[in-house]
């Protein structure tokens, strides 16, 4: 029983990665390719490290196995993160059946500043309050 | 068992091909360090599943480290392209 769920679990990682190359060969730009890639390949890596915990049964393997698996729930929408903030930043092209960019109109290349659209003379003003440290 | 390994080795290598076209065709470097990510990955399920090949259970410690250069590597090139600037490529 137990080697039956382990080689489902093999088969299915693998077959997730299999899935995510496909998806960052075939997708159009780079946000739809890590789309793709980020959430498949750590479901890939988790189910592989639940095989593998399950193959040994020892307590020190399986905790190694444990601490891979939340390093990659951890880090992996960090990174996902960071790339695509990064890619937008140097102004990476989107599809061309892109139907929405809100960040388009709102964020200037240059100088890196963003706006939010309330900014006005009476906003910018320093209006000090009875409240505020001196 | 070792009929399932061999078609997983076999899958997540066609997986590395596949990966390594869009780092070789990538049009932009942000593509290739998703794709370079996404080998990292791949490597890391490769020794888990050459770990319960062979039996021996070090091969799990090898596989922490390669997670861990994966990401820090990821890190490191999107600090390298945000301070690039506007490019073309």
């Amino acid at each position: 029983m137990i080697e039956f769920i382990k080689g489902t679990f093999i088969i299915g990682g693998a077959l997730l990665m299999l899935l995510a190359s496909l998806g960052i060969l075939r997708l159009p730009d780079l946000l739809t390719r890590m789309h793709a890639t980020t959430k498949a390949a750590a479901l890939g890596v988790i189910l592989i490290m639940l095989a593998v915990a399950m193959h040994f049964a020892e307590v020190g393997v399986a905790a190694r196995a444990f601490a891979i698996i939340v390093f990659i729930l951890m880090t992996a929408p960090v990174a996902a993160h960071v790339i695509g903030r990064a890619g937008y930043f140097v102004g990476s092209k989107l599809w061309s059946g892109t139907v929405k960019d809100e960040l388009r109109p709102n964020y200037d290349p240059l100088t890196h500043k963003l706006k939010s659209g309330h900014e006005t003379e009476a906003n910018a003003r320093r209006e000090p309050k009875e409240s505020d440290p001196s | 068992m070792e009929t399932v390994i061999l078609i997983s080795q076999v899958l997540m290598s066609l997986a590395l091909i596949l990966c390594f076209v869009r780092v070789v065709r990538g049009p932009s470097l942000p593509d290739r360090v998703v794709a370079l990510e996404l080998f990292a990955s791949i490597i890391v399920g490769l020794v888990g599943v050459y770990a319960i090949q062979s039996d021996v259970s070090s091969f799990i410690d090898a596989a922490i480290v390669i997670a861990l250069m994966g990401f820090l590597a990821a890190i490191g090139f999107a600090r390298f392209l945000e301070r690039g600037g506007p490019r073309d490529d």
